[in-house]
């Protein structure tokens, strides 16, 4: 077991922890118990509710779940995107050892944009249509090294197109957004994301837009930038593919909170949630043989105001009744280590999961 | 909130249509075989060509190259088969499923509908053959009229085409409804109230109205939820082997196009690359472009994944407005060569029923 990561504040973590750092020492990114609620006209909406994990410098997680899971709000709140709208907060978010939660606005601005950096899904919305490419990330360095002059930090842009695998950099970053294709606004968002060495990147479904051709040269570029800066990485997608490729850890949500987390391997080798196999049994893959059908999970998503009783999963769940009793309506189940690093929300016992996933799902993958 | 609203299928019992349940017996269904590739085809498209016409706004207005968004794609597609339509964003899919469906004036080549040549048909004649063909669209959102109800947009067709169903179109448009998996009493419902997966049932209701022969599907699952995706993959399939229709099956996911065709077609910058039976094109592709493709697409398997060795393609798609001489592919090939440049390769027969267009092909495993 590990001692919260408390520093600078008072967390008073009660709640789950997340799997445990190599070696047992403080992560470099770690979420406690965050809550992110917004009250709206219909209700309050739970967007993310009780979310905690660690990240290492130098390592990816994955966070996967359907749209409208929290995905999103989660990287926004470490973002602190958040304190601009009604949203009612909780729980603390410490990036090398600063609660972003409570730091103040000055300081947060300082951090977004040089200790951490997002990547969004459409990157006409981080790129302004006025300004030239090469502009906006000379900005972006100047906003934090005020002593820099503009031509060392335009050859640095420059340097930055360029590593990114845009040809003609110098050419390139005196023009206008809508003068790049998609994969090269991508690119060029990484770039400015990446401009001043970030320890934190957070990418919100940033190939989801792409070409899978386009799409691979962009994650190429993120291993390779991870490798050279070690910097910590958010992944954010529904991609389950992308997440195999990029990801250490994965983290599954489903109606704002975690149901799944743990090692890649782990979750893609011995995944134990019902709603992981849902995932993992609905998708066509190239590499297994074609199925002459589909296991869609049936139902919709839920609605994050009116959260399902018990299992936010119960309605779609095919193995509610394996559970006694109406458990599965009623008891919120609670997020267990299942093996070490391996937590898991669900009522079946750990022995249950491993043998239906073993006799029912695996021969279906 | 508006995801919840027509819960019609939250509980696998309570489901009005039974194909998008994870049941037991969703295994038994065998599959149909391949559809026969012999006799008249459905749809026969030779050399099909459609360009946009651009111009240059300077004092005058003078024309400029053309926009050669499909450039001479040819293929036949046979009654109650499926042909997947593949290829990066902007190399003409979309428009060329507009163009054999007439929704657009081909400005070459020629288009046959079960043996007739339809290319210029106009009218009354043109109007009788959107009975038989229908298109489903990407976006759940906006292909919906939002001041409609559900059930004045399928019942569209119908009025269109004056035609008067049995026993009234409220009858028809509710077993419609019924049969995508709707529940018919939402009749009265608006676009709004149903979440994303539902509303594209919606535009496959309205494309079966007429019983129609052929329905283009224009990117129909890409914007859903992968669980989603799976529930309205399996109901096209199950209306396909009910009505014996054919699919034009347009997305840029391989795997779900590997999934639900039985050929497919790889296009790139509005030209056909490779075309084949869906296991010889996945399993012995020719064309550098398809092994790129192919190489490309994630593999939710870490091991394998680690292991893979990719081909990344350089550089952006070309402009169809200034497509590179010779091969169109070759400003990103890695295999070009100077002959590339000089000679535009046909598409030549390597074995029966598999075609590339590539001056030195070659089988590669890729996933
Ligand atoms: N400012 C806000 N006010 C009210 N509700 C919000 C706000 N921002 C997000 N939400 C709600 O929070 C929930 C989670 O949103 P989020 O954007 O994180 O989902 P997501 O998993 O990223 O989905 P997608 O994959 O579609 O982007 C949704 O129900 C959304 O409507
Ligand atoms: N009305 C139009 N005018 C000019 N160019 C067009 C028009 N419609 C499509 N195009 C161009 O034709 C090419 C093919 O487009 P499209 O068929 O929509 O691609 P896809 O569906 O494969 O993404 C693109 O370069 C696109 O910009
Ligand atoms: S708690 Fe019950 S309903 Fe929820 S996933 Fe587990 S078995 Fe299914
Ligand atoms: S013709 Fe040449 S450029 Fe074109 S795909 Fe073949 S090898 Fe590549
Ligand atoms: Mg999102
Ligand atoms: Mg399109």
């Amino acid at each position: 077991m590990t001692t919260p990561t408390s520093t600078t504040t008072s967390t008073t973590t009660t709640a789950e922890r997340a799997p445990v750092a190599a070696g047992g020492h403080a992560a470099y990114l770690s979420l406690r118990d965050v809550k992110v609620h917004f009250p709206t006209d219909d209700g309050l909406v739970k967007a993310v509710d009780g979310l905690s994990f660690d990240l290492e410098r130098g390592k990816t997680i994955g966070i996967v779940g359907e749209s409208g899971s929290g995905k999103s709000v989660t990287s926004q709140a470490i973002l602190g995107l958040h304190r601009r709208t009604r949203a009612q907060t909780s729980g603390s978010i410490i990036l090398d050892g600063e609660d972003l939660m409570t730091i103040k606005d000055e300081r947060l601005r300082q951090l977004r944009g040089s200790k951490m950096a997002m990547v969004f899904q459409d990157p006409l919305s981080a790129l302004h249509p006025y300004y030239t490419v090469g502009s906006q990330i000379v900005e972006g360095i100047r906003v934090h090294h005020h002593d820099m002059s503009k031509s060392v930090a335009k050859k640095r842009a420059i340097e930055m197109l360029g590593r990114v695998g845009i040809p003609n950099p110098a050419r390139r970053a005196d023009q206008y957004p809508h003068e790049f294709s998609g994969g090269m606004r991508q690119r060029a968002m990484i770039a400015m994301a990446l401009a001043n060495d970030p320890s934190l990147l957070i990418a919100d479904e940033p190939t989801t837009a792409l070409d899978v051709t386009v799409q691979a040269q962009i994650l190429d570029l993120m291993r390779d930038l991870q490798r050279e800066f070690g910097s910590a990485i958010i992944m954010i997608t529904h991609d389950l593919g992308v997440v195999a490729e990029m990801a250490d850890d994965i983290l599954v949500m489903y109606g704002g909170k975690a149901v799944e987390h743990g090692p890649v391997n782990e979750v893609f080798y011995k995944p134990e949630h019902p709603y992981a196999w849902g995932l993992l049994s609905s998708m066509p893959r190239l590499d297994r043989a074609r199925k002459s059908r589909l296991d869609p999970i049936p139902g919709n998503p839920p609605s994050l105001i009116n959260v399902p009783s018990g299992c936010a999963f119960h309605p779609r769940c095919t193995f509610r009744d394996q559970v006694p009793g109406k458990t599965c309506s009623t008891v919120v189940p609670e997020l267990l280590e299942s093996s070490p690093q391996h937590l898991v929300r669900c009522h079946l016992t750990p022995a249950q999961r491993t043998d239906l996933f073993e006799s029912d799902i695996k021969p279906r993958l | 909130m508006t995801d919840q609203t027509p819960q019609d299928t939250a509980a696998p019992s309570g489901a009005a249509f039974p194909s998008d349940t994870a049941s037991a017996t969703d295994t038994m269904v065998a599959e149909q075989p391949a559809p026969s590739r012999e006799g008249t085809p459905l749809l026969r498209l030779t050399e099909m060509q459609k360009y946009f016409p651009q111009f240059r706004q300077t004092l005058v207005r003078r024309p400029d190259n053309p926009v050669k968004a499909v450039d001479g794609i040819s293929f036949d597609l046979y009654p109650g088969e499926t042909i997947g339509l593949v290829g990066e964003s902007g190399c003409g899919k979309s428009t060329a499923g507009r163009t054999m469906l007439r929704l657009l004036d081909p400005t070459g080549g020629t288009i046959e509908f079960q043996g007739k040549d339809i290319t210029t048909v106009k009218g009354d004649h043109l109007r009788k053959l959107r009975r038989e063909m229908q298109m489903v669209f990407q976006d759940p959102y906006g292909s919906l009229n939002p001041r409609q109800t559900v059930g004045s947009i399928i019942a569209a067709p119908f009025e269109i085409q004056r035609i008067k169903p049995d026993g009234g179109t409220r009858k028809a448009v509710q077993e419609l409804m019924a049969r995508v998996g709707l529940n018919p009493e939402h009749y009265n419902r608006y676009p709004h109230e149903f979440s994303g997966g539902q509303r594209q049932r919606i535009g496959v209701a309205r494309a079966i109205a007429l019983r129609p022969q052929l329905i283009v599907c224009d990117e129909p699952v890409s914007a859903l939820d992968v669980s989603i995706q799976a529930q309205v993959i399996n109901l096209l399939e199950d209306i396909q082997d009910e009505l014996g229709l054919a699919y034009v099956f347009i997305a840029h996911d391989l795997s779900v196009v590997r999934h639900i065709s039985d050929r497919v077609v790889v296009m790139y910058l509005g030209k056909v690359m490779e075309e084949a039976e869906r296991d010889t094109l996945y399993e012995h592709p020719q064309h550098p472009y398809t092994h790129a493709l192919l190489s490309a697409v994630p593999t939710p398997d870490p091991a394998r994944a680690a292991k893979k060795d990719r081909i990344l393609l350089t550089g952006d798609l070309p402009s169809p407005q200034n497509p590179p001489s010779g091969c169109v592919f070759r400003t990103r090939c890695p295999k070009a060569q100077d002959r590339c440049a000089a000679e535009i390769p046909l598409p030549v027969e390597i074995t029966p029923g598999h075609r590339v267009a590539c001056h030195f092909p070659e089988e590669r495993q890729v996933i």
